[in-house]
């Protein structure tokens, strides 16, 4: 009587462990899907829009060389190259501005602290590009929207405004015992010192994350680019360059290569990000439990 | 009560001194310095300091006399000559006179006010500077030298030194064209009124009476987008968090093999970015996009108007939004989840609760519980989610229904004020739908920082 109770209990959950993988392999499929679709695009023969069948019928690599060498209307080589730029230089700046803003909100006192952190949290109510068109007029009065002076102006534009992120390397200084840097005022150090030799070194994580996602940003933002570059495509970012390929007009020829573009700049994207995701997952449970 | 505030910061700081006890006591010098800035300075042997208070006052002047002032009056007037034809005689053609551009005096009236709060900043600064060397000079000890404080700037004041330039360009990328932006919704620069052609004027609250009146187009046109981002916002949080965290129970649970492969599938999507999947959702849901297509085939149904009716496409993109948020509660979640005491699971089990008892009764409770002020800021967020509506739908379908057909059915306030200053050109709109914007976040966002522990007590943790 005991067996057979203990029997049916063990098969009743082997059934629930069936379903369970069952239901997770069907979700997880429908959940790569957009992302096998794009992959299986940009290796199709038919370049529009409009397919026929789901499977297609012959594969080809010519979508990717189209890419690279077909630089006529769409310069992809240039594109790279551009927001390789942009997001080097912008990345040191942001990096610089974030560690520095947050490790003075964390560590230091001084007068404009609270009303600093209370000015950041109601300037990031505001949506993110209402002054949007506000910079592009600010920026064209300075004289940097025609040619290469682009670039100086992205650049300024993805971190001018780099010192309001500093929620979450703040919250990562707060954690370092406090206790260090006392310490290390006893034994003569200036804060600067305590700066660069103490808590930098002790920081890794935090200042990787940052370089990471500062690096990320020009790859993905495509509002501000747009804006700024206008009308030129020589200075266009991947991510604006790749989004005038589905434009009406460009769809019938571009979509194949379209998702090659995007197949070629989701690969190094998906790298780092997988890379930070466990940056991120601290940092957030962090947050909360603060 | 701003008083005692006041007080309070002052006995925080005790090393700033205010300015006003700065003129009081100064001697005569430091009260000179309110006049002629650096004079303090000079009189105490500081030349370099002085030199440049006294360069920068000289640069201010110059910057008011020959620019500022009339900035200041074309900024009050918003430019009184209009662009206009004037026939040339001797080249027999129509030539254009240049006019004011009213933008331009906006843009630049504003340059000229931050640029004077800078000077004052400054001039506070000198005063502050000369009295802390007259008080050093009436101590016996010799007023902080120049080299003195640039060393200071790596110990004591290393907060200057850090902090000027991120603060110059959040100020300069942020403050400024936020406020030039704001001054726009209380002018009439909208598309009937682009410079250099036409000039616009101050108007006052007009726009604002305009978007919120509910008996005109616009205002109809505005509380219905509202009620829509609310709708959306709403669905877009509370549906992903509940289907997040029961995914993350389900991967979370004992029997479930290879835990961390089913956690890389799920999250994989993030990591792609998002112009990216978005844009090829967009033509995998047209008519004759593969969803259709599939349908097709394998039921032979459709095709389905997935984005060109309006409730179907309002619909699709909060659930197309699943598939972009739910990854992200899962990562966010799935630490929390193990934070739940065991013993509660076990004294559930024991009477007799199912699955579904234990998920309502102690896991959502508990996550609750944790997660309130998260799930409002995430809210707030898709209130102000602007890339899924842009890339997925665009707005559409749109509609005639919605003033001058500047919003089609899904657009949020974000995406609307979007369309109204790039492609409408309808700046002062766009900019009373972005202030409206802020009040509905600030209202949502005080009810919950003001509450949280970590914005009352920051001091609490180490």
């Amino acid at each position: 009587m005991n067996t057979t109770k203990q029997h049916s209990a063990s098969a009743k959950r082997r059934v629930t462990n069936v379903l369970v993988h069952v239901f997770l392999t069907v979700l997880s499929l429908i959940w790569i899907f957009p992302i096998f679709w794009v992959v299986l695009l940009s290796f199709r023969e038919q370049k529009g829009q409009y397919i026929t069948s789901f499977w297609p019928e012959k594969f080809t690599l010519n979508n990717y060389v189209k890419l690279f060498t077909d630089t006529a209307i769409f310069n992809f080589p240039r594109w790279f190259m551009n927001t390789l730029f942009v997001a080097i230089c912008s990345c040191v700046l942001t990096t610089f501005f974030v560690l520095a803003v947050s490790y003075c909100l964390s560590r230091l006192r001084f007068k404009i602290r609270k009303p600093y952190m209370n000015v950041a949290m109601i300037l990031g109510m505001f949506p993110g590009f209402m002054s949007m068109i506000a910079i592009y007029y600010i920026l064209k009065g300075f004289g940097l929207t025609e040619g290469p002076m682009i670039y100086l102006a992205l650049i300024m534009v993805y971190s001018g405004g780099a010192g309001l992120n500093f929620f979450i390397s703040k919250g990562f200084f707060d954690t370092i015992p406090k206790a260090l840097d006392e310490a290390a005022t006893i034994d003569g150090a200036t804060k600067w010192d305590t700066f660069s030799k103490i808590i930098m070194p002790l920081s890794k994580p935090i200042v990787v994350y940052t370089i990471l996602q500062a690096f990320m940003a020009p790859w993905l933002d495509f509002v501000f680019a747009k804006v700024i570059a206008g009308a030129d495509p020589r200075y266009y970012t991947v991510a604006i360059g790749l989004y005038t390929m589905l434009n009406k007009e460009n769809i019938m020829n571009w979509y194949a290569p379209f998702a090659a573009g995007a197949v070629c700049v989701s690969i190094p994207i998906s790298i780092l990000f997988l890379y930070l995701q466990r940056f991120y997952a601290d940092g957030l449970s962090g947050a909360v439990k603060g | 009560m701003a008083g005692l505030k006041r007080k309070q910061r002052i006995a925080e700081f005790p090393e700033v001194i205010p300015v006003t006890e700065a003129i009081q006591k100064g001697d005569i010098f430091t009260k000179l310095t309110c006049l002629i800035m650096g004079a303090g300075n000079f009189a105490r042997k500081q030349i370099i300091q002085g030199l440049l208070f006294l360069a920068a006052e000289i640069g201010y002047i110059c910057f008011m006399v020959f620019y500022g002032v009339g900035a200041l009056h074309d900024f009050m007037t918003l430019g009184t000559e209009t662009q206009s034809k004037v026939f040339n005689e001797a080249k027999q053609i129509y030539e254009y006179t240049t006019g004011d551009n009213s933008q331009l005096c906006l843009l630049y009236g504003v340059v000229t006010i931050f640029v004077t709060i800078g000077f004052i900043l400054l001039w506070r600064a000198a005063i502050r500077s000369s009295y802390i060397g007259q008080l050093a000079v009436s101590k016996g000890n010799t007023p902080i030298t120049f080299g003195q404080i640039l060393k200071e700037l790596k110990d004591r004041r290393m907060h200057h030194l850090l902090m000027s330039f991120p603060l110059l360009g959040i100020v300069m990328f942020t403050v400024m064209p936020l406020i030039f932006m704001i001054l726009m919704a209380f002018t009439n620069y909208d598309r009937d009124h682009l410079p250099p052609g036409k000039l616009f004027d101050w108007v006052g609250l007009e726009n604002f009476g305009r978007v919120l009146n509910a008996g005109g187009t616009l205002g109809i046109t505005f509380w219905k987008v509202l009620g829509w981002t609310l709708i959306w916002a709403f669905f877009a949080t509370f549906l992903n968090y509940i289907f997040g965290i029961i995914l993350a129970l389900i991967i979370n649970r004992d029997g479930t093999k290879c835990k961390s492969m089913w956690r890389f599938l799920f999250t994989l999507t993030i990591a792609v970015p998002q112009f990216v999947s978005l844009l090829v959702m967009n033509t995998m849901l047209q008519e004759h996009g593969v969803f259709n297509l599939m349908a097709k085939e394998l039921f032979n149904a459709g095709p389905f108007p997935f984005l060109s009716n309006a409730t179907w496409a309002r619909v699709t993109v909060i659930i197309i939004n699943l598939w972009v948020g739910i990854p992200y509660t899962l990562i966010s979640v799935t630490g929390i989840l193990k934070n739940i005491p065991a013993e509660l699971y076990e004294a559930a089990k024991v009477d007799g609760a199912n699955a579904f008892v234990t998920f309502f009764k102690i896991t959502m409770p508990y996550m609750m519980f944790v997660m309130t002020p998260q799930l409002i800021v995430t809210f707030t967020q898709n209130i102000n989610n602007f890339n899924v509506i842009f890339l997925l739908t665009n707005g559409a379908p749109a509609t005639d229904e919605y003033y001058r057909g500047t919003a089609g059915k899904t657009d949020l306030l974000v995406t609307w004020l979007y369309k109204l200053t790039i492609d409408n050109k309808d700046y002062n709109l766009g900019a009373v739908i972005g202030i409206l914007t802020f009040i509905l976040m600030a209202t949502l966002s005080l009810l919950t920082y003001r509450n949280t522990g970590s914005y009352k007590d920051e001091e609490g943790f180490s």
